[in-house]
């Protein structure tokens, strides 16, 4: 009895021990989220992807905030000469390829191609109605992160319709910046005739953007013809015009409105924090541009605005720079002193303190249900192109053309700009040829100061060394490669000269 | 013809030997007392046969065949081999003062101390119940050489860092730790009264667990009863109370407001306190924030066993405040335990554990940037705790950085509490068959639930200060973990000729761990006051919204391992040992081009004491002479880093609503990551001296090959997009070596007064031979505020080495700045760095090697007295060579300062170490060696009284033994390091022993009695 007992008992251990001892496949796990090479399976999965594309348009909040401090408009201010070390340096023209911002430009811009390249590489895979839009949002996105890294860095790696991955990055090679943007062209070209002209979803491109992204390119190469071609037939379709009250534009009010072509889109309802700011639905911008320990009195008439973190302060000489009248000045800069004095409030001063603030972008008061870290989840999406930047490229590419050039047109458009700024007539420009193109460039910087243009303008149009203190021509025009990018794809590039 | 009738009579000596069985039986008493001893295990050598005293110590033993040997063995006892050859065998054991019998547990299975071939240390429930630990890996700090505990903070329930001979790789170096052959994780559910042993295995024989042993294996047995046994009961209870070692000495608020106008006046500044009299000493926040804080402590364990069962029964309770926050840093646990294991048949055990544990803790911010201490040392001694209308004051609103706040109010708006329901059991069958067959199968698991809840209610600290709500926050988790693990294997033992004792082992062994994780924050209206939503338990419905919302998507993971494994130990005459040791392991953390490899360990012994030359030797006892050497892995890294999925963050705004995209690149991926592989060396001895003394010897050099490491990596992979990172990679090797040797003496003076003493120490010199990231180096942990990185990892230096501007004294005159290589902002008064590369200019290319974390050498001692009612115990341990990175100052113009700034430059001449004040701009601030400290200690760890009563003198009671005692733990450091505790550490091998204020270690004073019925 006892000795069956046990063979059973030692039959079931056996079996119990067969049973589990499983084959190999018990290791293989399947993964909660999706494996990126088994994706793209219906229209849904693209539409997802490109959510992901559009993402890194809202990390581009470094360019434009790195974008005014380069330039003559604004200091980089902060607390202290040491906050924030790689903007201080890219202030005074002393940046170095060590730079941890302009590291950051580099990564979040490629993520940006990256992201929009995966769509595109799976282009084929499947099929659905309107997949075309898809595909074109996808070149139009690949098309403005490359114009950033041509903008900052000239000649970039140029990887066209795949991912880079894990070991890539030690076959690629620069491609010269003319073929970077002979791909951000016929990107462009392809968005243009396959966007629509009003975008599904607010905050989706659209046929105009691409266009003026088109034009913008054109007139960075000076290839001024096509420029004012694709300009044209923009302000031609009459789909954008500018708004008729100058102040309504920077305003939560404002967002999305007939002038704006292009606006990188933010929201408050999502919190971030300093490790991860490109993680932030927030424009982190505004709170670096706002006023230091700016206090109010609730509801009373300063209670419009919130405080930030004192960078990107505006320069007397760029205070200056608008003509008596100007309807532009009292929106584009804030005198914290008068208005004090006007309201009430009580500010910090920080480093390079000026006494101006970039009021077009400054932290607006914040309504309760917006998330923190406050300072870098303001809402206030960013106007990348406004149709007053396209009229104005318009009027310079007309301006400039070397085999048609029509400065009727350009002095029409121009002024288009300025009867608006000023509320008149009367200030309406009749100058041509190069002094024209003198107005335009003023014109310009008074139009979109505060908008991160001005840095880019001055390179372009070969005026930065006489602007910019401490910039060095034939050096300064872009910015180094950061030094550890070169070390991780194997040290093969050359750096930037001057570097 | 002699010698073929030599033959015959040997032929007949065995056939008649082995043709008579005969039926033993006897009793088994206590040599000296005479007592009689229940539960003694009596085996007949050479087998698998064998039985156990019962009740009265008598035994019988049936069919055993006359001139084979029985081995009679209890634990605290010598062994004793008799040969059978009569039917009535008693047998007298000695006292053993030794520790060479016994048992240790080398993973599946176990061996004699005196037959170990490898490196293995134990821990007794002794030790543990002299040490009183608060938590179980206390026991081990200290003790064991060779194994470092640091805490993570003195903090209630706070986890402890556990590392086994140097810090063998740069990702997670944390050992293999196994409760009852159970894998845990969190060591804080184990109650340390309910610990029978604590093993650890520290070189090669660690193998048996493969892809997991690089990092050393803990093995933990918890109590099981004696057979045979009535029952008892041991009730043990403490009370006592907590305080701060250590304050750190800051300046009174005249000193502080002068020091301040001093460095505003520098900078050409309007000084900010015009008029400093009457300013007093102003506010001591850290006498506000530290406080004298309770613990308390109860358990008990019922034992018994029958002729065939045991049971053991154990419950306790732990609570302890904290010195910070009191009640706000409450921690709780409550535990029970039941073992019960059972002969189902003579063939056929049954065992089993089971535990459950509860704990509850509540929590405050520590060791960080703006943590409650980093506060306290940071707010202007000006500042009063209340302002003019009875709130919380605020720091003044410039000159004070936007993270230093009033500390006060952080207790007071801190409601954070953790909870964890967590069962683990280990059930096991073992079938003895063939005479030297052993089956035996075990199934292990542990399930866990651990909810948190905070609460933050709508607050500001100050103007732009970064912890401010706007609005108040409740967020909730809940996070369920499940894991099992499957063993079954097969054993057999066998002495063949009375000399060739082999043992064979084969087994699988099968582990799956799963988790998933339920989160929810919502924001409330400003003003709502829910504080005691965070006293409830969760909220159903408000989880369901993220169920709903999420689905739960990434937020699970699954993970698993596959294993088969053999060994095979052969031994000679008990003289020569040889042990070989191959596993094969299956990993999900792998891809298809890594999942399974082979990790193959042996070990060689030699007793040489056993051999003719030594065997009559007075003075050596024992000697034993041992090598290990092998293969072992290592795979804690994250799931799925061969594969690149779809896990990152891809989110934007559409139509003015967050849109998320779920469909952006998570980690980059690399599928031919493998696991880490480690090759360890261990040449050891064992010796006894005239039976009383105990050395153990050991060299070891393990080297880490193929680290898994995360480096930065291109941006052109799209690292640092939302929710992606670097891929892992095989990149590096790391090699620790060093010596460790313990020693160990004990003695019966006389019959009233016993002594024993321990000391261990263990040498550790750890270096990094090669990093392949692409710039050859790792950086980690933080340093002020936006600072580079001040640790790294590089080839040629320690792991996680500081790295920093090396100073030479201080500038005194305007012509030494200007006879020194250009340092940007200098001046005199200032820190003068060395320009190591002599190019004429301070820059980071002159940043250097500083100091390194990781001790040269750590010790351990302790000494035991017990003469007549009294036992007294004292254990100390220290740690010399680690450097610890001072950085609990934000150093803004308004914040306060260390009392060692009034000994600061003020002039030529005036100091040559600590540099002048000023508000302007100054490199003082960079990292450099100013900031790295000697963190070498000595620490009086626990000192015991107990007094018990027994016998006669509780004759009228129930009780049979009764312990009173007094015991301080923490009592004195000595140190140079001007920080609060130089024992603790985030325990990152690439970022520790960086100090924000770390909460230090309490002292603890307790009263406590045990007693035994």
């Amino acid at each position: 009895m006892k000795k069956i007992n046990i063979k059973i008992i030692s039959a079931i251990i056996i079996l119990i021990t067969l049973n589990v001892s499983c084959s190999d496949d018990f290791v293989d796990v399947k993964s909660n989220s999706e494996n990126s090479e088994e994706f793209f399976n219906s229209e849904a999965d693209y539409q997802n992807a490109l959510v992901g594309a559009y993402d890194l348009l809202q990390a581009t909040y470094l360019n434009v905030l790195m974008g005014e401090i380069a330039s003559d408009n604004t200091l980089a201010g902060g607390e202290s000469a040491t906050d924030v070390v790689g903007i201080q340096e890219v202030d005074d023209m002393i940046h170095t390829p060590m730079n941890a911002q302009l590291r950051d430009i580099w990564g979040w811009m490629f993520s940006g191609v990256n992201r929009a390249n995966y769509i595109l590489e799976f282009k084929d895979k499947t099929n659905f109605t309107g997949k075309e839009v898809v595909l074109a949002e996808a070149s139009f996105l690949r098309a403005y992160y490359y114009f950033e890294l041509v903008k900052w860095f000239g000649d970039v790696p140029l990887v066209v319709d795949q991912r880079i991955l894990f070991g890539d990055q030690f076959t690629v090679d620069r491609t010269p910046k003319a073929d970077v943007y002979a791909q951000i062209e016929l990107d462009l070209i392809y968005a243009a005739s396959n966007l629509p002209v009003t975008p599904s979803q607010e905050g989706r491109v659209t046929k105009g953007a691409a266009q003026a992204l088109l034009g913008k390119a054109y007139l960075y190469q000076e290839k001024f013809d096509a420029a004012a071609a694709v300009l044209d037939q923009l302000i031609a379709d009459a789909n954008y015009d500018l708004v008729s009250d100058y102040n309504s534009i920077f305003e939560d009010a404002g967002e999305n409105n007939i002038e704006s072509v292009f606006e990188v889109q933010y929201s408050e309802a999502e919190g971030a924090g300093f490790d991860c700011l490109q993680c932030s639905e927030g424009n982190v911008a505004v709170g670096f541009s706002g006023v230091r320990n700016y206090t109010a009195t609730p509801d009373s008439s300063g209670d419009i605005f919130s405080s930030g973190f004192s960078f990107n302060v505006p320069v007397q000489e760029v205070v200056d720079a608008f003509e008596a009248g100007d309807l532009r000045k009292e929106v584009a800069i804030l005198d914290i002193e008068a208005w004090a004095s006007q309201t009430g409030i009580t500010y910090g001063t920080g480093f390079e303190h000026t006494g101006y603030f970039n009021r077009k972008y400054l932290p607006r008061k914040r309504s309760t249900s917006a998330q923190g870290d406050r300072n870098l989840t303001n809402p206030n999406n960013y106007r990348a192109i406004r149709f007053a930047d396209v009229l104005l490229m318009a009027a310079e590419a007309h301006n400039r053309s070397t085999t048609a050039p029509n400065d009727a047109k350009a002095q029409l458009y121009i002024n288009r700009v300025r009867q608006r700024a000023f509320g008149d007539q009367l200030h309406n420009i009749s100058s041509t040829g190069s002094a024209l193109t003198e107005l335009i460039y003023q014109e310009r910087r008074v139009e979109l100061v505060g908008e991160g243009h001005r840095f880019f303008d001055l390179v372009r149009t070969g005026k930065a060394a006489q602007e910019i203190d401490g910039f060095v021509a034939n050096k300064h025009e872009v910015f180094p490669i950061p030094t550890i990018e070169i070390e991780l794809t194997g040290n093969r590039w050359l750096q930037n000269p001057g570097y | 013809m002699l010698r073929k009738f030599t033959l015959l009579l040997f032929a007949f000596f065995i056939l008649s030997a082995s043709a008579q069985q005969i039926n033993v039986k006897g009793v088994v008493k206590d040599a000296t007392t005479g007592d009689r001893l229940p539960g003694v295990s009596i085996a007949v050598k050479g087998s698998t046969t064998g039985t156990d005293t019962d009740f009265d110590g008598m035994y019988n033993l049936n069919n055993v065949a006359k001139g084979t040997t029985l081995v009679f063995s209890y634990l605290g006892y010598k062994s004793s081999a008799i040969v059978v050859d009569q039917e009535t065998i008693n047998v007298s054991l000695e006292v053993s003062s030794e520790t060479l019998d016994e048992v240790i547990v080398i993973g599946y299975g176990t061996q004699r101390k005196k037959e170990v071939t490898g490196a293995v240390s134990v821990v007794s429930s002794e030790s543990i119940e002299q040490l009183k630990p608060t938590r179980i890996e206390q026991a081990l700090q200290g003790q064991v050489a060779g194994v470092s505990i640091s805490s993570t903070s003195g903090s209630p329930g706070a986890a402890s860092n556990i590392r086994i001979r140097g810090i063998s790789t740069n990702g997670d170096s944390r050992p293999l730790i196994l409760l009852d052959g159970n894998v845990i994780e969190d060591l804080s559910v184990v109650n340390a009264s309910d610990v029978e042993t604590i093993n650890v295995l520290k070189d090669a024989t660690a193998g048996i667990y493969g892809v997991r042993g690089a990092n050393g294996v803990i093995l933990i047995t918890t109590k099981s009863g004696r057979k045979n046994t009535e029952f008892k009961t041991t009730l043990n209870m403490y009370y006592g109370f907590q305080e701060t070692t250590r304050k750190i000495p800051l300046l009174n608020a005249t000193e502080y407001a002068l020091l301040a106008n001093e460095a505003y006046a520098a900078n050409g500044e309007v000084v900010p306190f015009p008029n400093t009299n009457g300013l007093g000493q102003g506010t001591n926040w850290q006498n506000k924030v530290f406080e004298t804080a309770p613990i308390s402590s109860i358990d008990f364990t019922v034992n018994k066993g029958t002729e065939k069962s045991t049971y053991s029964f154990g419950m306790s309770v732990l609570d302890q405040d904290g010195i910070v926050g009191g009640d706000k840093a409450n921690f709780n646990r409550t535990n029970a335990r039941f073992n019960f294991n059972t002969d189902i048949s003579k063939n056929l055990k049954f065992t089993s554990s089971t535990i459950y544990t509860n704990t509850n803790k509540k929590s405050l911010v520590e060791n960080t940037l703006g943590s409650i201490l980093f506060n306290a040392l940071n707010m202007p001694a000006t500042t009063p705790v209340y302002d003019a209308n009875g709130n919380f004051s605020t720091p003044p609103s410039i000159g004070t950085g936007i993270e230093v706040a009033n500390p006060l109010a952080q207790i007071d708006n801190a409601h954070n509490r953790a909870w964890v329901h967590k069962i683990s059991g280990s059930y096991g069958l073992n079938f003895q068959f063939l005479d030297y067959f052993t089956a035996e199968t075990r199934i292990q698991f542990n399930s866990a639930s651990a909810s948190s809840k905070s609460f933050s209610p709508v607050y500001s600290y100050g103007n732009s200060n970064v912890f401010n709500v706007d609005n108040s926050t409740l967020s909730q988790y809940e996070e369920h973990f499940n894991d099992y693990t499957f063993d079954a294997f097969l054993k057999y033992e066998r002495v063949f000729n009375d000399v060739h004792a082999v043992k064979a082992m084969v087994g699988t062994s099968v582990f799956k761990t799963q988790g998933n994780l339920i989160r929810n924050q919502s924001n409330f209206a400003e003003g709502n006051d829910l504080t005691d939503v965070v006293e409830s338990d969760l909220n159903e419905d408000f989880l369901q919204i993220f169920r709903n919302k999420n689905n739960g998507k990434n937020l699970t993971f699954d993970s698993r391992l596959l294993s088969y494994f053999a060994r095979l130990q052969y031994s000679y005459d008990s003289k020569y040992l040889i042990s070989a040791v191959i596993r094969r392991d299956g990993s999900s953390k792998f891809g298809p081009a890594n999942k399974f490899g082979y990790f193959p360990t042996a070990s060689l012994g030699w007793v040489a004491s056993e051999e003719e030359f030594l065997k009559d030797s007075e003075v050596l006892s024992f000697l034993k002479i041992r090598g290990s050497y092998g293969v072992l892995g290592n795979d804690r890294i994250a799931n799925f880093g061969f594969i690149s999925l779809l896990s990152g963050e891809g989110d934007y705004v559409f139509d003015n609503e967050i849109v998320r995209g779920n469909a952006a690149f998570g980690n980059v991926s690399n599928p031919q990551i493998k696991w880490e592989k480690q090759i360890p060396l261990d040449i050891g001895a064992d010796l006894e001296l005239f039976n009383k003394v105990n050395i153990t010897l050991d060299y070891f050099n393990k080297k880490t090959e193929d680290l898994l490491v995360q480096p930065t990596a291109s941006g052109l992979l799209g690292v640092s997009a939302p929710g992606s990172g670097s891929p892992i990679i095989n990149a590096g090797t790391v090699e620790n070596k060093g010596f460790e040797f313990s020693i160990g003496y004990k003695d019966q003076v006389s019959n009233d007064f016993s002594f024993s003493a321990n000391y261990n120490f263990t040498t550790l010199e750890n270096n990094v031979l090669f990093v392949d990231s692409g710039t050859g180096i790792l950086e980690g942990g933080s340093f002020g505020v936006g600072q580079d990185a001040p640790s790294r990892m590089e080839a040629g230096f320690p792991i996680g080495y500081f790295y920093g501007y090396q100073t030479d004294g201080i500038f005194q005159t305007q012509s030494e700045v200007d006879g020194h290589a250009l340092q940007t902002n200098a001046a005199p008064g200032d820190l003068r760095f060395v320009d190591t590369n002599n190019d004429g200019v301070v820059d980071v290319d002159d940043k250097t090697y500083i100091g390194d974390p990781i001790a040269d050498i750590t010790m351990g001692l302790n000494l035991s007295l017990n003469y007549k009612a009294f036992d007294l115990n004292a254990y100390a341990f220290a740690s010399i060579g680690n450097e610890i990175v001072r950085n609990y100052e934000r150093t803004l113009p308004l914040t306060n300062r260390a009392t060692y700034f009034l000994d600061r430059w003020t002039g030529p001449g005036t100091s040559t170490t600590t540099p002048r004040v000023t508000t302007g701009a100054t490199g003082n601030n960079l990292f450099s060696d100013f900031y790295v400290e000697d963190g070498s200690f000595v620490r009086l760890q626990n000192v015991q009284l107990g007094y018990t009563l027994e016998g006669s003198r509780l004759e009228r009671s129930q009780l049979d033994k009764v312990r009173f005692y007094v015991s301080a733990s923490n009592l004195f450091t000595l140190t140079k390091y001007r920080g609060y505790d130089p024992t603790t550490s985030n325990g990152n091998p690439i970022g520790g022993g960086i100090d924000q204020g770390f909460y230090p270690n309490p002292r603890t004073f307790l009263f406590g009695m045990n007693v035994n019925f």
